[in-house]
């Protein structure tokens, strides 16, 4: 499988999603630079972490024009696979391939933690091999990470299951001081109403190894193998 | 054709928790401003663009607000009228 990693001015995860594919997972990747129409066959497509554009205007608001955005757009509506992480996720918001928004930190503070989160639905071809309630270590990185929509997209998004990660402690609860950002209803990631845009703050790609002080995010990209190879 | 200046403030949606104000709020009554009350911090933007008059060049920054400059889910914009740039 071929995953496509995008890299915009800015970008400071794409190497690490790029090793991530390559090293833990085994398959091919390949970086797929702002400026380029072609996503060179690629079967996923990386939105990775960074500062894109200098986060200027809006985080993620102007890499969304960007030329390579048009075709990741059109992956995306003919079912093909997308991840985006950190920056990635603020991205897909803006361009309204995800619904709602990241605002700052209601701290006011750039958070780089270990964070845990919790699996709330593992029917997805991101999650399948994770446990549904399952607690993930993962890393966070972002000043913009506070997910907001209106009370009606939140219903609707919980009622449908499209709510894939929450913050939560060690035993999976979810509590206001699990939060690190102050983000509705303690979420951390969700997807598109066809399942195959998934869009989070925290970092899987960085925590491909217990190395690096967790495993976790390994069985992410390992969940997209089994599902789209199969 | 004529070249006309426009302005636009983009604030925080009204009800939306707005941390940066409210942090900007609390500095000013610890400097004695007793009187501050909620405090929005936003963007403030200067464009210049042709147009064909000063309602062609306001409509065409309401388009760009909507399309760029201010996020639908989360901010309100008002374009001041345009003045000859």
């Amino acid at each position: 499988m071929k995953f496509g990693i995008v890299t915009f001015p800015g970008s400071n995860c794409d190497y690490d999603a790029y090793h991530a594919v390559t090293e833990i997972l085994g398959e091919e990747a390949v970086y797929l630079w702002h400026k380029e129409h072609d996503l060179q066959n690629a079967d996923v497509i990386v939105l990775p972490g960074g500062f894109s554009y200098g986060d200027y205007l809006r985080a993620g608001a102007i890499a969304r024009f960007s030329p390579i955005m048009q075709e990741v757009a059109a992956h995306a509506k003919a079912g093909g696979p997308v991840l985006g992480v950190c920056n990635g996720f603020q991205i897909l918001c803006e361009a309204h391939l995800l619904p709602g928004a990241l605002m700052r930190n209601a701290s006011l503070q750039f958070v780089s933690a270990p964070v845990r989160v919790r699996v709330e639905n593992n029917q997805t071809l991101f999650t399948n091999l994770y446990e549904k309630g399952e607690v993930l270590r993962l890393p966070v990185a972002h000043g913009d990470g506070r997910y907001y929509a209106a009370p009606d997209v939140l219903d609707a998004l919980e009622s449908s299951g499209r709510v894939i990660f929450r913050y939560a402690d060690a035993s999976g609860n979810i509590s206001a001081d699990a939060n690190p950002n102050g983000s509705e209803r303690n979420i951390a990631g969700i997807i598109n109403e066809h399942g195959n845009v998934l869009g989070l703050m925290p970092h899987p790609e960085r925590a491909c190894s217990p190395l690096l002080g967790s495993g976790d995010g390994a069985r992410l990209l390992e969940s997209i193998l089994s599902r789209v190879a199969a | 054709m004529a070249r006309f200046r426009l302005s636009v403030r983009i604030v925080p949606r009204k009800g939306l928790l707005d941390p940066q104000g409210k942090a900007v709020s609390d500095a000013l009554h610890t400097l004695g401003f007793e009187g501050v009350g909620a405090v929005h911090v936003g963007r403030y933007i200067v464009i210049e663009t042709s147009a064909d008059d000063a309602r062609a060049a306001g409509e065409s920054v309401k388009e760009m607000c909507r399309k760029l400059l201010a996020n639908p889910v989360t901010e309100d914009f008002e374009v001041e009228s345009a003045v000859p740039a």
